[in-house]
């Protein structure tokens, strides 16, 4: 069984907010589901499934359900960090192409800097249980330090620098200026990506993402609903999905699941990376974006650098435009998960919506990356491929 | 150098880990090689993570090996250097590093086995620069 084909892309909504100190994370999560089948055209009463992950409250879909007041018949809470909803996306096309619903609303919802998280530079520690957590939590890795490896090995193998990664800060200052949204408006230079302070060698604060409050909703839907609506439409053509980890200590940090989950996505969508016009990927850090566009095939191995200077990722200057509303990096981070976004200014651009300085020519197929957990111990890949019909 | 020394959160070992945390305690460094297939992993598991055989054993290491990766964490109260440290038999483990010139570090680097204290745990195994 295929779901190329099998399910659409209905609705989506971003939270304006990018500071929720006046909302409850479940209010979020409700706001942004409302959004979303506003925007497709549907209500409450049509949704039969429902996805969300690690970021929902309590027993997340039961929770959720329960405080939406929806009446479902299937739900999928697989969390695998911030690629969630990208792969979601994926299971929903499934779960619709098997006959289990066919109205699949997902959620993301987060309130992280309404309370005080320190995202990037405090260690996470999942839990005496998680079974790595007394091997890695004394040694005090973060979010920030762990990418940080995987760019100094980088470096390290295939003369990266950090002028190169400071590209793509860049060429997302260049579409978050357009975006009202954005919590980063300002354009900047190399300069001052790489003149700002050092957080985590070899990563500057511009290296990193933005922290925000806020969400995101998606409605995937079945071919019948689809073509009762009035939206453009946006078929799903193709997904993939992969862990990497540490492989029992045989140690890769040069390399993501991508690898894995690019060619289960280009494959079942029967397509290349040459032919995709539009691309989102996660931009946690700028390495984040440069390791998954080597891995995807959109550059060799150890390219990357050379790939993403000179403005190479701006919309209507280089040749493959990247995050066009302004993605982590300038934009928005919600819930410190970025795959939400990642699909949602996608599917913007497919439908001919997005902001017409950054809107893609002719923009008829479209990719959606996700990186979710760590890419410096365990993470989770997620590929999507979309098509405007 | 930093002359103000970071302090180490305690593990929390539990029944499959208790050996390691108690050699540690000695001063050793044990890694997990498995009977059936021969291959060592990292971190210690009861089963096998290559073959899936239960039939694993402590080993000791030798405590010698090179840099894989670091970052030097700059926005820390005390900065600290995490790590990657390939160990001489073939495993790689994150670790921190201690007690050199943050500038001296590069990758590739020989680096050696040295326990620091816990909070109240057992110690934990850190490298610093050098050969054994």
């Amino acid at each position: 069984m295929t779901i190329s084909g099998r399910a659409y892309i209905a609705g989506i909504y971003e939270h304006p907010t990018r500071k929720a100190d006046d909302k409850s994370l479940a209010q979020l999560h409700a706001e942004v589901a409302k959004g979303a089948l506003e925007d497709a055209g549907l209500g409450k009463q049509d949704v039969d499934g429902y996805f969300c992950a690690g970021d929902a409250p309590g027993l997340g879909p039961l929770s959720m359900v329960d405080y939406m007041g929806l009446k479902v018949r299937h739900v999928d809470a697989t969390e695998t960090g911030g690629s969630s909803y990208v792969l979601h996306v994926g299971h929903a096309a499934e779960a619709i192409a098997a006959g289990k619903c066919s109205v699949a609303l997902i959620t993301l919802a987060g309130r992280p800097r309404a309370e005080g998280m320190a995202t990037g530079t405090a260690p996470r520690n999942y839990g005496a249980a998680a079974p790595d957590v007394q091997f890695e939590y004394p040694f005090g890795p973060t979010v920030v330090n762990m990418y940080a490896m995987c760019a100094m090995r980088h470096m390290y193998e295939y003369g990266t620098t950090s002028r190169q990664l400071a590209w793509i800060k860049v060429a997302a200052s260049h579409h978050a200026q357009h975006n009202p949204h954005a919590l980063l408006r300002d354009v900047v230079t190399v300069e001052e990506v790489v003149g700002s302070p050092m957080i985590a060698d070899p990563l500057h604060r511009l290296d990193c993402c933005v922290i925000t409050d806020g969400g995101g909703a998606l409605v995937v839907v079945s071919p019948d609903v689809a073509r009762r609506l009035s939206r453009p439409r946006v078929k799903v053509r193709g997904a993939g999905e992969a862990p990497k980890h540490q492989m029992g200590g045989k140690v890769d940090l040069t390399y993501s699941g991508a690898v894995w989950s690019g060619p289960a996505a280009f494959g079942e969508a029967a397509v290349t990376p040459a032919d995709i016009k539009y691309v989102s990927i996660y931009d946690s850090f700028t390495i984040t974006v440069l390791m998954t566009l080597e891995d995807l095939g959109f550059c060799a191995k150890g390219q990357g650098g050379k790939f993403v200077a000179d403005g190479n990722l701006i919309s209507g200057t280089g040749k493959l435009p990247f995050n066009t509303d302004g993605g982590g990096l300038c934009n928005n981070h919600p819930a410190n998960r970025g795959g939400m976004t990642k699909v949602i200014e996608a599917v913007r651009q497919l439908r001919g919506e997005a902001h017409p300085k950054v809107q893609v020519k002719n923009c008829g197929l479209a990719l959606a990356h996700g990186t979710g957990g760590s890419l410096g111990t365990r993470h989770v890949s997620a590929t999507l491929i979309m098509e405007r019909e | 150098m930093s002359s103000v020394e970071r302090m180490f959160p305690s593990p929390t070992p539990n029944p499959e880990t208790k050996p390691f945390w108690e050699a540690a305690a000695d001063g050793r460094l044990l890694l997990k090689r498995c009977r059936s297939c021969g291959e060592v992993h990292y971190y210690p598991r009861a089963l096998c993570p290559f073959c899936g055989s239960g039939e694993t054993e402590w080993r000791p290491a030798s405590g010698g090996g090179t840099i894989y990766s670091y970052s030097v964490m700059r926005r820390a109260e005390v900065p600290y250097v995490i790590a990657y440290v390939t160990l001489d038999e073939g495993v790689t483990m994150m670790t921190n590093l201690v007690d050199c010139d943050l500038d001296a570090i590069r990758i590739g680097r020989r680096v050696r086995l040295v326990f620091k204290p816990t909070e109240g745990g057992p110690p934990v195994p850190t490298f610093t620069l050098g050969d054994l």
